[in-house]
């Protein structure tokens, strides 16, 4: 080993506890980098797994009804693999123990369920016979909701009739990996679940017999997508067809996609700021080395050390802490890996759990992380490169002071001369203060980020339910009904005001962008489901126009007074072209609404409803609920109050969670930077501490000219911290941004004051301990030792 | 540290390995000027100086004479402002950074007043960080042997007395075989006893070895156990005695 090596160990050990200080800031930020793209690694691997082992399709219809024939002509069009036709049915179940009903997806299996697209993987029990009656599978997270196991009985209506039916396995499908009721955005394993009944008993129930209402298929290698859309729309236009889609308008898939997507984005946003952390303390650091060790490099490059080999030397150091921050970085990412991997399995439903460590995402953050420390150190580097070796051997011609800010404008009467030397010292070392300042802010940053969620989905929960959609429940119908449906829901038990609503299938085209969704006519002056402008007025739907969702608008590229056109995808109607009258903000899927007579006319018919919104007098919701379950022309039932809160509680662990993590790594960056900071000044304020003290000023009054330094800066990066943290924000909800869902920004003032109470707790805590290793040093022996 | 990462010496100095030149150090005219804070210092005013092969040559003079500086620049540390000097046939007024970086490792060892031993490292491996990039350099042990210090070898800095660190760093300064052992002040932090056993291991070196040696100092004993004194006043040469007899170390009282 050369003996510059053996010196470059001097220096790692003398520096120890600050380069530690900084490796867990780094590794934090590797943690979350490997972490999130280690999981999402992960996830992908396993859900590209599960859809080739129990084949999901990968293009989807629904339809009315058509006969099995149609199978053969499907399976002709070119491209096509394999064709998958079932009967699917919504209806409502009638739990024990739960006052309001659920609503079950029936979903029929051939006679060998093995076979087929959109396989089951069964967890428990068995495939039902397909000669008995009633038998089914349920999915998994249904019944664990409700306790359900193989044996387990159900209520359900079916075709008007009350059944029973006998649970005997328990299974999970690619199709469902994230079951949500349609028209709910949230989803709610208590009161929607998936069932699957042999077809020979769907047909018999609801008068299917050689007839499907739901296909799917998979492609060829290389089939061109749009040209099988065509030829399958084409094909089951006449059978009441709301248009084939391929995997993208998927509703399980665009939610895992999404989140997927949203995994991906928080290997962005956090890493970054660990990352700029650790580039300060790195440039602080290793300034101050430099510095200190004048005399060192001088007398090296006096005996013929090259500037190059002095240069490697230091970039030697910053290689040993940045390789081990990123070593215990990957490790603690690993481990959280695993843990998400399995939370997101859970959440999920993966057949098989695989963990996959984004090996090449490690050796990414390892060259990010040496370029952050290069970055941070290289102005450190190249001093310690171009020092003059004659002019270090000179004896340092002292600090130039001058008076501070406080001073010149004319507050240092004010203050102490230990308060004045604080002031003098930070403006002075003005680059390295701001530095401690910005490192600081990030620390106050990371509070608010992990914090605003909570803000944000308060505000999103609050207007979604109390402002826009005031509904208690919303029901379904089976087939659109007229208008005598809702004289009859007005005579449910409790219901206080009825709100009917039309939806159609549509697919909305503005040039080359289509969008499919389910177009809903509302009434002109909406009371229970409302929709809500900028501020928070309510948009009337007087006019003919479309009133459409602002992610739409971007979807279609679209704006107030375009004209879109509408394909209706059910019954045989015409392609309309209609004006966009207005556009709304919304959190959640693409959405476009229409007056519900100007929808009538369109469709051409009479008042044909889908289902209602209501309110409901409180006292009454049991008796409704009973009410609800007998009545076989509803299919679907969502309680807005029930829903809300099962994502509440959902949402509320994992808000607590992330809470939690961000104080860890806010605490890991206050200590981080006000250790290092502690240290730099107790270096080069020793021989002016030592000699306060022989003056006599005790151990307390010397370290407050520590202390109060480390007072300054973190007092100095709130400011800065708060709308840091606010526009890091932002961001987040710009790179949450997806299809499905969206993040407004919302921060409350409570949340800026956590931040704050937390970095003063955290920075009073670091200072506590830097003030423990001042008590521990014999100040006054730095004067005895000759320089 | 490898040979590979620097120039190929004998490009750029072909003659410095030669030894039939008569002189080693050729000043000529050298005058010095550099800011300290924000006061400009003159702090040589045109020096004129020839040095042999293996010369004790010391340099006298009060503090803010200008010896260090004059020190500094024959030993490539820092270049004159004006005037020129050549070491052997090169000169190294015109070298530039890199060429003096290699002018130092080959043919310089440096002894400074205040020792600058690297803390961190023991006498040995003080000794050693210097023989790793040197071409030919005498072994660790030995160099250490020279200043009598062998035994003290794992000790470090910190554990050595003033004058033990002194020696380290002229076994430091020897080992690699320099040309010109240059010391600065070598016994100014030193007592007397101490400053004898340090001067008569320069002596040593410049004898067995050599070495032209060139020591500056501000204390006239020392002058008696040079071949030449330069006096240096003002940044000044103000006149060079030539001794007759050479006393050793030893002898010197002050």
């Amino acid at each position: 080993m050369l003996t510059l090596d053996r010196l470059l160990f001097s220096d790692i050990r003398r520096m120890l506890g600050q380069g530690l200080a900084i490796c867990a800031v780094l590794a934090c930020g590797v943690a979350t980098f490997v972490m999130s793209t280690s999981t999402h690694r992960s996830l992908e691997i396993m859900c590209r797994r599960y859809y080739r082992d129990y084949r999901f399709a990968d293009v989807f219809a629904q339809l009315k009804r058509a006969p099995n024939q149609l199978r053969v002509r499907l399976s002709e069009i070119p491209g096509v693999d394999d064709v998958e036709t079932r009967a699917v049915r919504e209806v409502i179940l009638d739990i024990p123990g739960m006052v309001e009903p659920a609503t079950g997806r029936l979903v029929s299996i051939p006679d060998d369920p093995q076979q087929g697209l959109n396989a089951i993987h069964l967890r428990r029990g068995r495939f039902p016979d397909p000669a008995r009656r009633g038998e089914v599978v349920a999915s998994e997270l249904f019944a664990e909701a409700h306790r359900l196991g193989p044996g387990s009985t159900l209520d359900v209506i079916m075709g008007g009739r009350k059944q029973r039916l006998r649970i005997v396995g328990i299974g999970l499908s690619p199709e469902y990996i994230y079951a949500m009721q349609p028209g709910s955005f949230l989803p709610d394993d208590r009161r929607f679940g998936i069932l699957w009944m042999p077809y020979r008993q769907m047909a018999a129930a609801f008068n299917m017999e050689g007839a499907f209402n739901d296909l799917s298929l998979t492609l060829q290698p290389r089939a061109s997508e749009q040209d099988v859309l065509f030829h399958v729309d084409r094909l089951t236009k006449p059978y009441g067809s709301r248009g084939a889609y391929g995997r993208d308008e998927q509703p399980s898939h665009r939610r895992v996609t999404d989140e997927l997507l949203q995994l991906r984005s928080m290997s962005v946003v956090m890493p970054m700021i660990f990352l700029v952390v650790t580039a300060f303390l790195f440039n602080l650091v290793l300034s101050r080395i430099v510095h200190h060790q004048q005399d060192q490099i001088a007398t090296l490059r006096a005996f013929g050390y090259s500037s190059r080999e002095i240069g490697l030397h230091y970039f030697k150091l910053l290689l040993v802490f940045v390789v081990l921050g990123v070593v215990c970085g990957t490790a603690v990412g690993i481990w959280l890996a695993r843990g998400m991997t399995s939370n997101f399995a859970q959440f999920f439903r993966f057949p098989i759990v695989t963990y996959v460590i984004a090996w090449d995402q490690v050796a990414f953050a390892l060259l990010l992380s040496l370029a952050t420390a290069v970055a941070g150190g290289i102005s450190a580097l190249r001093r310690a490169m171009r020092l003059p070796p004659a002019v270090a051997m000179r004896p340092e011609s002292p600090a130039h002071y001058h008076a501070s800010l406080i001073e010149r404008i004319g507050l240092g009467g004010f203050v102490t001369p230990v308060g004045l030397m604080v002031f003098r010292r930070l403006e002075r070392n003005l680059r390295s203060t701001a530095l401690s300042v910005l490192g600081m802010a990030l620390g106050v940053a990371i509070l608010v980020l992990g914090s605003f969620f909570e803000d944000t989905i308060d505000y999103v929960m609050e207007m979604m339910f109390q402002r826009a959609q005031r509904q208690d429940v919303t029901l379904t119908f089976n087939e659109s009904a007229s208008a005598h449906a809702v004289h009859d829901v007005r005579h449910l038990p409790g219901v206080l005001d009825v709100e009917p609503f039309r939806a159609t299938p549509v697919r909305l085209r503005n040039g080359r962008r289509t969008k499919r969704l389910s177009l809903m006519g509302l009434e002109p002056q909406p009371r229970l489901f409302r929709l809500l402008d900028r501020n928070e007025h309510v948009v009337s739907l007087a006019d003919r126009g479309l009133t459409i969702s602002e992610k739409l608008a971007e979807v279609l590229d679209v704006k107030t007074g375009d004209r879109v056109e509408v394909e209706f995808l059910e019954g045989g109607h015409e392609n309309r072209m209609v004006r966009v009258s207005s556009i709304f903000p919304d959190f959640t899927e693409p959405a476009a609404y229409l007056n519900r007579r100007e929808l009538h006319r369109l469709l051409n018919e009479g008042e044909r409803l889908s289902g209602a919104f209501i309110s409901v007098d409180s006292r009454y919701v049991t008796d409704l609920h009973a009410e609800v379950k007998q009545t076989p022309a509803v299919a679907g039932i969502t309680v807005t109050t029930a829903a809300k809160e099962s994502f509440q509680q959902t949402i509320a662990e994992n808000l607590r969670r992330m809470r939690t993590v961000n104080a860890i790594f806010a605490s890991i960056i206050a200590f981080g930077v006000i250790y290092n900071c502690a240290l730099i000044t107790l270096a080069e304020r020793s021989r002016d501490l030592a000699t306060l003290r022989i003056m006599g000023f005790t151990r307390r009054e010397v370290s407050t000219v520590l202390l109060g330094e480390l007072a300054v800066i973190t007092l100095a990066s709130l400011p800065v911290g708060l709308p840091l943290g606010y526009w890091l924000s932002h961001l987040t909800t710009v790179v949450m941004d997806t299809e499905t869902h969206r993040v407004p920004l919302v921060i409350h003032r409570a949340t800026y004051a956590y931040a704050t109470c937390m970095i003063l707790a955290t920075a009073t805590i670091s200072a506590l301990i830097v003030r423990r290793m001042l008590d521990k040093l014999d100040l006054i022996a730095v004067l005895k030792v000759k320089e | 540290m490898e040979e590979s990462r620097l120039p190929a010496e004998d490009d750029r100095f072909p003659n410095l390995s030669s030894t039939d030149s008569a002189t080693t150090f050729l000043a000529r005219g050298i005058t010095k000027v550099y800011r300290m804070g924000e006061v400009d210092v003159q702090a040589l005013r045109g020096v004129d100086l020839d040095l042999l092969p293996g010369e004790f040559v010391v340099i006298l003079g009060p503090s803010g004479s200008g010896k260090s500086t004059l020190l500094n620049i024959l030993g490539g540390l820092d270049v004159p402002s004006s005037g020129s000097v050549f070491y052997r046939d090169h000169e190294l007024t015109h070298a530039d950074e890199d060429e003096l970086t290699l002018y130092r490792r080959r043919h310089v060892g440096f002894v400074f007043q205040f020792y600058n031993l690297v803390a961190g490292l023991t006498a040995r491996e003080n000794v050693s960080i210097v023989t790793d990039i040197a071409v030919d350099p005498l072994d660790v042990d030995d160099a250490l042997r020279l200043v009598n210090l062998f035994e003290r070898k794992d000790h470090y800095p910190a554990q050595l007395s003033g004058g033990e660190q002194q020696r380290v760093a002229i076994a430091r300064a020897i080992a690699k075989r320099p040309d010109v052992l240059l010391c600065d002040e070598p016994t100014g932090a030193l007592d007397v006893k101490t400053g004898i056993v340090v001067l008569d291991a320069i002596a040593r070196c410049n004898a067995e070895l050599g070495t032209l040696t060139v020591v500056i100092t501000h204390n006239a004993t020392i002058a008696d156990m040079a071949d030449r004194v330069v006096h240096l006043s003002d940044g000044m040469i103000a006149s060079i005695d030539h001794n007759t007899a050479k006393k050793p170390a030893h002898e010197l009282v002050w």
